[in-house]
């Protein structure tokens, strides 16, 4: 396969996107929260970071799923994998490297266990509800987010890039609660590892566990 | 996704352990009915016991909400207990907004040790719409995960933790869709998700398009989603101008059409109130003839003595015996239904 275009590609399409986002955040800083008469603030604080903001990547699926194919694991990421974690400082630039693509790509939210391949490569940890087994209820009639008006639902999104590939499919299967201690993490380092191959089940869950580093299995 | 184990006895098999009046109704296949409570916001019992009232002999279960809308009230599960003592079999509504994996369990566990017969597993509002937008948003699970912990709980006996659970809780699991919420083509699938991690029973949202919602059910029935759930088709009276406002413009995710709008408009405004009851009543007539439909769930905010009224003009008419207090109705099912 031929990665310079792909690259290439990646890049304009950042750019394009940075404009965007720079777009964004003003509108943002010109929305001012209202106190309530008894003081408390309503809505959204412009800045706050504790709600994450569903994002659309700038990429397409289809580059996506293409450059995934790069990443797939093998016995030489295996290596690499656990090269990095016996080295501290190599993996913490390793990780810093990870979130600040993924970071600009997705909103990636450093989880740690990544989803972005069952879910047309829109991040369902942007979704303020961090849903990982599709939308809530609260999308509005134009697919805007319930708790971001001006966003379009991660959901949405990722159905809208799943179909496109043909991979809707992905959105049915179970996906498990996640490991909070993986925060922080290199999810590339994991996923190398193997340690991913639980995150979700394509069956319906009655012969395995919902947790995702379980030792015991009752069939 | 393989959505079946062993067919149609998939659900019996599930639901044959659940003693519930819900369960039994659903069961045998007879139309459900269930309502909705709201808890008070303040320590009031008797506002609970008193709503239960009103609705026993009317309804096989009555939901008891989760701090609905992100608004702080009294808890579903005192509020669940103080409408068994009212004589109403509750269906505890419990959402992953407010609690880590650790209080869900807790909380499922609580349910069963005092036997409510019924729980409903949400995500939950987020708290931006709420009375406390400056709350932490827990959403350490979401609600398919939820109702996947919640069946595994019952039937390995087993919490997240592997650990054993005994003796094992007994409830019939329930979850909710929104049919007219984008993305539309997904959300047929979002309930088969639902009830592949183990739903029992799904409540939607408000239905005033029957039109759209039809199609969505057919979409369900396709796949093959009728048989193993029962599903009960959200309605409720709009009785003034002001909350039609509300609903269309605060309220996420509810939907209603034109005709609605312009019937509930062109009427003197004291007669408002009576064409939204007219509205609901042909509502729950249509849905009732809509293949697949296997209930309603009627809920009427601040106006729950109202249901009776709704329910009797729509032909579903008191047809069942009342439950002893606080315990689930022992008298088995009979030709009742309609």
């Amino acid at each position: 396969m031929r990665i310079q275009p792909l690259l290439a590609a990646i890049r304009r399409e950042r750019v394009h996107h940075g404009e965007e986002v720079e777009m964004t955040r003003r509108s943002t800083q010109s929305r001012v929260a209202t106190p309530a008469p008894d003081g408390s603030v309503t809505g959204e604080v412009p800045g706050s970071t504790l709600w994450p903001r569903p994002t659309t990547p700038p990429t397409s699926a289809r580059a996506l799923y293409r450059l995934h194919r790069l990443l797939e694991p093998n016995r030489g990421y295996a290596r690499l994998a656990r090269w990095l974690e016996a080295h501290p400082r190599a993996y913490r630039a390793f990780t810093r490297t990870e979130e600040k693509v993924k970071g600009h790509t997705f909103n990636c939210q450093m989880c740690g266990q990544c989803a972005l391949p069952a879910t047309g490569y829109a991040c369902p940890m942007s979704c303020p509800k961090q849903l990982r087994n599709g939308p809530c209820g609260g999308v509005s009639a134009e697919g805007m987010c319930e708790v971001y008006p001006e966003e379009p639902c991660v959901w949405v999104v990722a159905y809208e890039r799943a179909e496109q590939e043909g991979r809707e499919a992905d959105l049915t299967l179970l996906q498990r609660p996640i490991d909070h201690r993986q925060w922080g993490r290199s999810s590339w380092v994991n996923y190398w590892q193997g340690r991913d191959d639980r995150l979700w089940t394509e069956d319906d869950g009655r012969t395995s566990s919902p947790r995702v580093r379980a030792a015991d299995e009752t069939a | 996704m393989s959505l079946s184990t062993n067919g149609a006895g998939a659900m019996s098999g599930a639901t044959g352990g659940a003693t519930g009046r819900l369960s039994r109704t659903i069961r045998d296949g007879r139309f459900a009915v269930t309502a909705e409570i709201g808890p008070p916001r303040g320590c009031d019992a008797e506002a609970i016991r008193r709503k239960a009232r009103l609705l026993v002999g009317w309804v096989d279960a009555a939901n008891v909400t989760d701090n609905q809308s992100a608004h702080v009230r009294m808890s579903s599960f005192a509020g669940s207990m103080l409408a068994m003592s009212g004589g109403v079999e509750p269906v505890m509504q419990l959402t992953c907004r407010d609690r880590n994996r650790i209080a869900l369990q807790s909380d499922l566990i609580s349910a069963g040790a005092v036997g409510i017969p019924n729980v409903l597993l949400l995500t939950g509002d987020h708290p931006r719409s709420g009375d406390q937008p400056d709350a932490k948003p827990v959403f350490d699970m979401d609600c398919v995960q939820l109702v996947w912990t919640a069946r595994w709980m019952r039937d390995h006996g087993r919490l997240l933790s592997g650990r054993d659970l005994d003796p094992r809780p007994n409830w019939f699991i329930g979850a909710v869709e929104n049919p007219f919420a984008p993305p539309e083509r997904f959300r047929a699938r979002r309930l088969g998700k639902k009830i592949a991690a183990g739903a029992e029973f799904a409540q939607t949202q408000f239905v005033f398009d029957v039109e759209r919602f039809e199609r969505w059910m057919s979409e369900v029935c396709d796949l093959g989603l009728g048989r193993r759930t029962a599903i009960l088709a959200g309605v409720g009276p709009v009785r003034s101008l002001r909350a039609l406002a509300y609903i269309r413009s605060k309220v996420p995710g509810i939907h209603v059409p034109e005709s609605v709008v312009r019937r509930l408009r062109g009427v003197p405004p004291d007669r408002v109130a009576a064409e939204g009851m007219q509205i609901c009543v042909e509502t729950i007539q249509r849905l009732r003839e809509v293949p697949g439909v296997g209930g309603v769930h009627v809920m009427a905010f601040g106006y729950e003595k109202g249901i009776p009224e709704i329910l009797e003009r729509s032909g579903l008419a008191q047809r069942r015996q009342p439950a002893a207090a606080g315990l689930p109705d022992q008298q088995e099912g009979s030709d009742r239904a309609r």
